[in-house]
């Protein structure tokens, strides 16, 4: 019996969620092959070396789920395999689990198909189980998307938020705020010249060269909702220590710069999802720049500040006209949900 | 930059100390206070000047009562409120736009007026209402919808009008006792629509110097020295330090609409009372817009005494640490009074930058 016959008004209904008939062809036609799962068990049987493991699960209700850059998939498989690489472990597999709405275009699932599956074959890293529920319109907003991950820890290495010390260099692998900015302007239908885009992509090889080059990474962090001055925050917190950085040195896109002064956001609490932060030792800290320069998702690889021993717990920014600025965590501020 | 800000930092302590005494500086637009925070200002200027914030944010200076009266419209089931996000948060009596919304009401968030004439054009058969805030740099923006309103004859759109004038504030201020301010730093954005006459009362009348300011920090900075050098000189002036976007005359354009569709009236001001001519309401070419000519709004509830100072705040009288409820009672996330729950309010940005 043929599922689809005219793709473009297609729509997933409640019988796909039955567990039936209609969600074996729809498990067996769309979301199978696109993970490359060819056999349907209810555990994925994989294995393990024994050097301690990572795990981690996300889920992703971003709103608009269509962005430039990017999507509510990408968004799930990168944000996933970079909270794996964040403690420095190697994603090796991921799970995934959709919520849909009654009603969901099928077109638009198969385009977030294809985006998770892109995102999966350009960091390597694969999903190899999954579950799919079906709701009654208007118990999700479209389409919900759960993911978990786990990974390898070679040579027992786990990088904490707590790990940071007085000393060390604070480096930023790229430029803040596009993710943000990019949800913001689809969701207001606000367009840029030139167009803002979402940072969204994995960052394993990244870390993957930085961990070859040195172990000397005391804390590692994505700045993701909250942006960086949130992630800042946390760690200074976390390791008990006092943070120092300088507005100047943090790279920001003038498109980014310009559309946050336009819409009144401050873009050091704008969403990314694409670059981390590495407290690292000083002397170790150039070479590694050196090193994160090399990958194409670190061009704009910056030291922007340190750690230092006083004002523990603190935030400090050097603003560019030299004064000096305490920087908080984002508080229930209106920004809307954009991860 | 930071050299410029060095040299002005410099420039500014030589004229404090020679001027010798405390000095009182109010920074009025919202949109200032901000940036005071966010560029380190503070830090960069001698212990004898202290910046105030005034009541320069128009989200913080709504008055109660016209909270009260957006939430009774947003409960009417025929209409459709849309307002500035802004003001979703702020709280009336006992609620606010953000709970109405919650409990139902027909509330739209919009960041341009002319989003409602869409709004009313696609649904025929409710009454679109724009609750109207903002000071003369937004005011000229509802205008132009209310003339394209009028040009597409729309008979479902209609705005509650709270909007207010910068001017007859800054007198208020001056007028009102304990303040003491020695200089002001008067809007950047209002002053681009309105120019610079009608600041004109304020060192003639007032003898306190004014400079029209720009946005970033070393703006800040020369608008604070100028102001010292108005000081020392004992010659109050307005100057104009915001030059590239602020004329003499303003924006003819903008003031010709805002002429066309309002007529100046006196309005509430949160924490301050009321201030004569101070507020916009629409005139007789357009009052067929105007929702409080199509029904009776009646406010039955009477004012909770919360202990809230955002009042006292927004003249100058008291910082926002000093209000017994700053931090404890009154946070961001539990807002008692306008200037915590704006983004460009003192106490918020004490709260947010200023620990």
């Amino acid at each position: 019996m043929q599922l689809i016959i005219d793709m473009a008004d297609d729509i997933i209904t409640l019988g796909h969620g039955s567990g039936g008939r209609l969600m074996h062809d729809l498990i067996a036609e769309h979301l199978a092959p696109e993970f490359g799962i060819k056999e349907l068990n209810d555990s994925a049987l994989i294995e393990l070396s024994s050097s301690g493991i990572a795990l981690t699960t996300d889920s992703y209700v971003v709103e608009p789920i269509f962005f430039p850059g990017g999507d509510i998939g990408s968004l799930s498989i990168n944000g996933t395999i970079n909270d794996l690489a964040m403690v420095g472990a190697e994603a090796i597999a991921l799970t995934v689990g959709f919520i849909i709405e009654e009603g969901f275009r099928v077109l638009d699932l198969k385009k977030i198909l294809s985006s998770m599956r892109r995102a999966s074959n350009e960091a390597g890293v694969y999903v190899v189980a999954g579950d799919t529920k079906v709701v009654e319109r208007g118990k999700v907003d479209r389409i919900f998307i759960n993911t978990s991950g786990v990974g390898i820890r070679k040579d027992g290495i786990g990088i904490t938020g707590s790990g940071a010390m007085p000393g060390d260099k604070i480096i930023i692998s790229g430029s803040i705020g596009n993710h943000g900015i990019a949800v913001i302007s689809e969701r207001n239908s606000i367009e840029f010249n030139p167009p803002v885009i979402s940072d969204t992509r994995p960052l394993n090889r990244l870390v993957r060269d930085m961990l070859g080059f040195t172990k000397e990474i005391h804390a590692m962090r994505d700045p993701t909702r909250g942006g960086l001055a949130t992630t800042l925050k946390e760690i200074a917190l976390s390791s008990g220590v006092g943070i120092l950085v300088e507005e100047e040195l943090i790279p920001i896109e003038s498109a980014v710069r310009g559309a946050s002064e336009m819409l009144g956001y401050d873009p050091l609490y704008l969403a990314n999802e694409g670059i981390l932060v590495a407290f690292v030792s000083a002397d170790v800290a150039e070479g590694l720049l050196s090193v994160m320069r090399k990958n194409p998702y670190a061009v704009d690889a910056s030291i922007i500040g340190e750690v230092i021993p006083e004002e523990k717990g603190r935030v400090l920014l050097k603003t560019s006209i030299g004064g000096t600025r305490v920087l908080e965590m984002l508080l229930g501020e209106q920004l809307p949900r954009i991860c | 930059m930071k050299d410029r800000a060095k040299r002005l930092s410099a420039l500014i302590k030589e004229a404090s100390y020679s001027i010798g005494r405390e000095l009182r500086l109010m920074e009025v637009c919202g949109t200032h206070t901000v940036e005071i925070f966010r560029a380190g200002i503070r830090g960069l200027l001698p212990s004898n000047i202290k910046l105030l914030s005034g009541p320069g944010c128009p989200v913080c200076v709504t008055a109660e009562e016209d909270i009260e009266r957006a939430i009774l419209l947003a409960r009417h089931p025929d209409i459709v409120l849309c307002t500035f996000g802004d003001m979703m948060r702020v709280p009336g009596y006992d609620s606010s736009l953000l709970v109405e919304r919650a409990k139902g009401a027909d509330i739209r968030i919009v960041i341009s007026p002319l989003e409602c004439l869409k709004i009313a054009t696609e649904m025929p058969d409710r009454k679109v209402v724009f609750f109207a805030t903002g000071f003369e740099t937004t005011s000229p923006t509802i205008a132009a919808t209310l003339i394209e309103a009028k040009r597409q004859k729309l008979g479902n759109f209609f705005i509650y009008s709270v909007h207010k004038l910068v001017p007859p504030a800054l007198r208020a201020l001056l007028e009102g006792h304990g303040n003491n301010i020695d200089g002001l730093i008067l809007p950047g954005h209002v002053s681009a629509i309105i120019g610079i006459k009608p600041y004109g009362f304020i060192p003639e009348e007032f003898l306190v110097p004014s400079v029209i300011t720009g946005f970033g920090g070393i703006d800040i900075l020369q608008a604070i020295y100028m102001l010292l050098r108005q000081i020392k000189d004992n010659a109050p002036r307005v100057e104009n330090q915001y030059i590239s976007i602020v004329r003499e005359e303003g924006n003819p354009k903008a003031l010709g609409l805002l002429r066309e569709v309002f007529k100046p009236c006196d309005a509430q001001w949160r924490g301050i009372g009321e201030i004569p001519l101070s507020g916009l309401r629409l005139n007789e070419r357009y009052k067929d817009f105007d929702i409080t000519n199509q029904l009776e709004i009646e406010i039955t509830k009477r004012k909770r005494h919360t202990g809230c100072r955002c009042g006292d705040v927004m003249k100058a009288l008291i910082v926002p640490t000093e209000c017994p409820l700053f931090g404890n009672a009154c946070t961001p996330t539990h807002p008692i009074g306008a200037c915590m729950v704006s983004t460009e309010g003192s106490c918020a940005a004490y709260y947010r930058y200023g620990r």
